[in-house]
């Protein structure tokens, strides 16, 4: 019966793990989403970070910023992001790092905000998202400073 | 205030198109060969012509190449008996040099024995365990990679010529169709990096057309050489993909539908890549 306690708790913590990878619904409107995913605004300077983190962001992998020029190997994949907050509103930046290809169906970017609908994920990422809500508004606020 | 930044603004954008006419010049030397009509890409370019000068030199020197080490190793296994009946891969197909011409450029093959196609390293394992009797090599040891590496060789310069009709038809359209399904929390396809932006910078590399032409190759960042299957295995599991198993249907189907990708490219086994 002893033994019998432990298992069922860790049990109930795996379904509860399991029920924290529902799918995520982004909440869009005119392909935008207006509404901050974690009802708070980002903090651009921790956004800053997520976006140059490879394992996070790796923004830089593809596109180019020259706020970041001392930052090495900027890519070529994606448009030069200088300006972006110029170009786009917060709530289209917003689904633009959340899931990209609800706007541009084509392109090559990945969803950072998506977690279902993807094809053979490692177990470890399996029902997650690149990066979390919080880390997503954090992105955004950062580059509302490219203007 | 203003004008500063806008000076900036200049400086910046005359940045922008120096480091894009510098890529310009680079792919204006990055030479291919024009593809047969109804193929993907009008040039077909190998990886060799995204390479640094550096690299380049260090393949093209067969003292200097570190892939060699592999081919003169494999050159005496080739000469070693092994197994139950005594036998090398001398005994039935003696001097590599003549008999091996041109066989690596035309894998993977079709096999009427086993129904389906098969790739170098497969067919090297039924030639030991059907004719030597002997064990068969491990995918990734240094046994296998070298001896691959070793009968690959005895086409460089040859080129790539693999069968996409009759009975291998469907492997080729099976491979296509892997080719461009997204995969992975990254959601890339091959055909997202070496189709659509090869040529292009990403991160610290230029994206090659992902041709398969300089397989097994020495990949200076891992020392040592790397079969084409570890390759595809290491882009699905960057895209945070379950990579497929090597050897397994599908990654020869996908080896079958990249060569035809590279149809016409020279071998260049033992190349050298990043």
């Amino acid at each position: 019966m002893r033994r019998l306690i432990p298992a069922a708790l860790f049990c109930a913590l795996l379904s509860a793990t399991a029920r924290g990878d529902e799918p995520i619904r982004l909440d869009v409107v005119d392909y935008a989403i207006p509404k901050s995913l974690t009802g708070a605004p980002g903090n651009a300077d921790a956004g800053k970070k997520v976006f140059l983190t490879r394992t996070l962001g790796n923004c830089l992998a593809c596109h180019q910023v020259s706020a970041l020029k001392s930052e090495e190997f900027h890519g070529e994949f994606g448009p030069s992001l200088d300006g972006v907050a110029t170009r786009y509103n917060t709530a289209q930046l917003r689904l633009i790092v959340a899931d990209p290809k609800r706007i541009f169906t084509d392109t090559v970017m990945p969803a950072f905000y998506k977690n279902d609908g993807l094809n053979r994920v490692r177990p470890e990422f399996a029902g997650k998202p690149v990066l979390t809500a919080a880390q997503v508004e954090d992105v955004v606020a950062f580059l509302e400073t490219l203007k | 205030m203003s004008i500063r930044y806008g000076s900036l603004a200049v400086l910046a954008t005359a940045a922008l198109t120096l480091s894009a006419m510098a890529v310009f010049g680079q792919e204006a030397e990055r030479k291919g060969i024009p593809a047969p009509p109804g193929h993907v890409f009008k040039t077909i370019i190998s990886g060799y012509q995204f390479r640094t000068k550096e690299t380049r030199a260090l393949q093209d020197d067969d003292l200097e190449n570190p892939g060699f080490l592999a081919v003169e190793r494999a050159a005496d296994m080739w000469k070693t008996v092994d197994g139950s009946e005594g036998k090398s891969c001398m005994s039935c197909h003696g001097e590599a040099e003549t008999t091996m011409k041109g066989v690596g450029a035309a894998m993977p093959k079709w096999s009427e024995k086993l129904n389906k196609p098969v790739n170098l390293e497969q067919q090297i394992n039924i030639c030991r365990t059907e004719h030597m009797k002997a064990q068969p090599w491990a995918f990734k040891s240094k046994e296998l990679t070298d001896m691959t590496t070793f009968i690959r060789f005895q086409s460089r310069g040859m080129p790539v010529a693999v069968k996409t009709d009759g009975p291998m038809s469907p492997w080729f359209e099976k491979g296509k169709e892997i080719y461009y399904t997204r995969v992975g929390q990254l959601d890339l396809a091959c055909a997202s990096c070496h189709e659509k932006n090869n040529g292009k910078f990403m991160r610290a590399d230029f994206l090659s057309q992902g041709q398969t032409n300089g397989f097994p190759t020495y990949r200076l960042r891992d020392q040592r050489l790397i079969p084409l299957h570890e390759r595809f295995e290491g882009c699905m599991f960057d895209v945070r993909g379950v990579p497929y198993k090597p050897l397994s249907d599908e990654f020869l189907a996908l080896e079958l539908y990249v060569a035809w990708r590279g149809i016409g490219l020279p071998v260049e086994t033992p190349s050298v890549r990043n």
